[in-house]
């Protein structure tokens, strides 16, 4: 066991993949000499070669499409998008191509490509390089989303992703790649499908995932220390397909419960998750289930403008202690 | 190519005529839906190219006008019509319909609707085929419409740049959807447009099968020796509108009476009977005998087939043949 970053999880990821089967390849810009913008793919090109590790030109939709076209002949791709702003250039080939092709073809072709691509607000990025994406993905039949929150989600969730026969995308965030955590010596594969329990606690459930997780465990804390209250935080870290029975479980056993997300609320991640809870489990509520999200404006470039526009932890302690009655 | 050869290429191009004819009546008595885009006057592109390639060996790729080109490639006719009925037995098992006919065994990689698509899954297809090191190519059939979309330009780039087995053929029919090429493409020859890739190039007359055969030798030759992509532009002209919801207005009268003087099917089976290869009556009767094999036993069996069962809606939206195995191999 050791610890390594989040991004240094996602490269050892890589090297076991490509160094496993011959035809997994890297695709993006600068993944080759480069060596990846957060070095996701660094000394890669060294070790693989060109034919390998790819350094595409500057035109995602097309390179998107070229690693879609390889996977119908048996390669596997993982395709890096710098930034999930430049995934929406390449939604038509995600999701008229890849998330469709096996349906339409009546099951002949799949694309088994992994799409990664790191999202959400950092530092004074600007609106065209803070976008959060995952809702739109998520609602594309066909295509699986996984959002991990840890180096070693991250890593067990590349490889699992890697060998799966399904298009996945990856979202992960720019805030996170020095993110440090445990990582086993040996493989480890992490399922595309389920959430994680992080916390146990009977008061509230804190429903998060990426770096909202952190902002629950955050807040978790302060509404232990602080208020007496015991919250359960559930990371839905594999976005589609969502894991239903496990997000009643924990609003079963909690009965109240709280979404944070860094996107914008409209046809979100929280409008789902309470969706399903109104689907599954609405007779064990005891208090209207709360969304933490973005202020729903173009992520601006003040510090003070963009701290507004990004929810946080003290937002999801709010609206903890709202729907355990405390406000 | 000899008098076998010829006769057989005839045969081929009059079958995907009437195939494509009986589809337009299928449309009106309401057997087929959707959109329905048909091929008809072109027939001499797709069957002039695969005649000098390997059907069933190179792996091929198109836009929505992909009937003749699923059926050029191997696939059964009987189910590409199946597919457009909407019925389990056609290619795609009636998940796809008239726009995206698959048959992978026969390596017709598919028909794909959003237009410029296809342009990136050849060019992938062909990274795949140099990783294998096999001697297939890959042929990605498009529109001239389909240049002006950016995945064009981006992916001739890396074609070329990555030397990659390739060989895109543009159906130049002068229309996209409803506006003539001069009035949507600053630069009207489509061959011209790769140079600024470094890719060779042809411009070919698309309705004289033999021509378009003999260019397309050169170019698969090209592709299929190493040499990277290879861009031919045949010269053509679809005789219906767009799709089946065109009326096809927009066209001079006169244009479209000197298209069908150069029809191509007619072109070669003149120059069948020119050289004594076969006469009037022979045509006349292989014509009858295509037109009884498609109401006898091509509509016939896509009329008797069964449509999907509902309890099967989700199937093929992602592998559920366990095949996803975390920790396993594959």
């Amino acid at each position: 066991m050791a610890a390594m970053m989040y991004w240094e999880a996602i490269r050892r990821a890589h090297d076991e993949e490509l160094a496993n089967d011959p035809m997994v390849i890297v695709m993006g810009e600068d993944v080759g000499v480069v060596g990846g913008t957060y070095k996701a793919t660094q000394g890669l090109y060294d070790k693989y070669g060109p034919e390998r590790v790819i350094d595409t030109p500057i035109s995602e939709n097309s390179y998107t499409g070229v690693g879609i076209g390889a996977s119908f002949l048996g390669v596997r791709p993982i395709i890096e998008l710098m930034s999930v702003n430049f995934a929406w250039l390449a939604l038509d080939q995600i999701a008229n191509t890849a998330a469709k092709v096996r349906y339409m073809s009546g099951g002949q072709l799949t694309a088994p490509v992994v799409i990664r691509s790191p999202g959400g607000s950092a530092h004074q990025l600007g609106s065209q390089h803070s976008a959060r994406m995952e809702k739109v993905f998520m609602g594309i039949a066909g295509l699986r989303v996984v959002t991990p929150s840890s180096p070693l989600q991250a890593y067990g969730l590349i490889k699992s992703a890697v060998r799966c026969n399904d298009p996945v995308f990856i979202n992960e965030h720019e805030l996170m790649y020095n993110l440090k955590g445990e990582v086993p010596d040996g493989e480890y594969f992490q399922p595309l499908e389920g959430s994680e329990l992080l916390r146990e606690g009977r008061d509230v459930t804190l429903f998060g995932y990426n770096i909202s997780v952190h902002w629950c465990l955050q807040a978790a804390d302060v509404l232990a220390r602080e208020h007496g209250i015991e919250a359960e935080v559930v990371d839905l870290y594999a976005l589609s397909p969502l894991d239903r029975a496990g997000i009643a479980r924990s609003v079963t056993r909690t009965h109240r419960a709280v979404i944070a997300e860094e996107a914008e609320p409209v046809v979100g991640v929280g409008a789902e998750v309470m969706a399903i809870i109104n689907e599954t489990c609405f007779f064990e509520l005891d208090a209207a289930p709360v969304r933490v999200c973005a202020r729903t404006v173009p992520v601006p470039y003040a510090r003070t403008l963009e701290k507004a526009a990004i929810p946080g932890a003290a937002d999801i302690v709010r609206a903890a202690l709202q729907v355990c009655g405390r406000r | 190519m000899d008098i076998a050869d010829r006769k057989r290429l005839l045969r081929d191009m009059l079958f995907a005529r009437r195939f494509e004819e009986r589809c337009y009546e299928a449309y009106v008595e309401r057997r087929i839906g959707g959109f329905l885009h048909l091929y008809s006057g072109q027939e001499a592109c797709v069957h002039g190219v695969m005649k000098a390639a390997r059907p069933g060996h190179d792996y091929v790729i198109t836009g929505y006008r992909d009937h003749v080109h699923a059926i050029s490639c191997g696939a059964d006719p009987k189910a590409v019509m199946a597919e457009l009925f909407g019925k389990e037995t056609g290619v795609s098992k009636g998940r796809g319909g008239s726009m995206h006919l698959f048959d992978v065994e026969h390596r017709f990689m598919g028909g794909y609707a959003l237009v410029g698509g296809p342009f990136p899954l050849a060019a992938g297809m062909a990274k795949a085929i140099k990783m294998r090191g096999g001697d297939e190519i890959a042929i990605c059939f498009l529109g001239d419409a389909a240049n002006n979309q950016g995945t064009f330009h981006e992916t001739l780039n890396m074609a070329a740049l990555w030397k990659l087995p390739v060989l895109y053929v543009c159906e130049n029919n002068l229309y996209g959807i409803g506006t003539r090429i001069d009035r949507s493409t600053a630069v009207v020859d489509q061959y011209k447009r790769v140079c600024g890739y470094g890719i060779p190039a042809a411009q070919i007359d698309g309705q004289d099968v033999e021509q378009v055969h003999a260019a397309a030798q050169v170019a698969v030759d090209h592709v299929r020796g190493g040499a990277g992509p290879y861009f031919l532009e045949l010269l053509t002209y679809r005789y219906r509108g767009h799709s089946m919801s065109d009326s096809n207005a927009y066209r001079a009268k006169d244009e479209e009476r000197m298209w069908s003087t150069r029809d191509p099917i007619i072109l070669l089976r003149d120059r069948l009977i020119g050289a004594g290869a076969m006469t009037k009556d022979d045509y006349h009767g292989l014509d009858t005998e295509v037109l009884e094999e498609i109401e006898n036993v091509i509509i016939a069996y896509a009329e008797s087939s069964p449509p999907p069962p509902v309890e099967e809606l989700e199937k093929y939206v992602l592998a559920d043949d366990g095949s996803w195995n975390p920790g396993g191999a594959h």
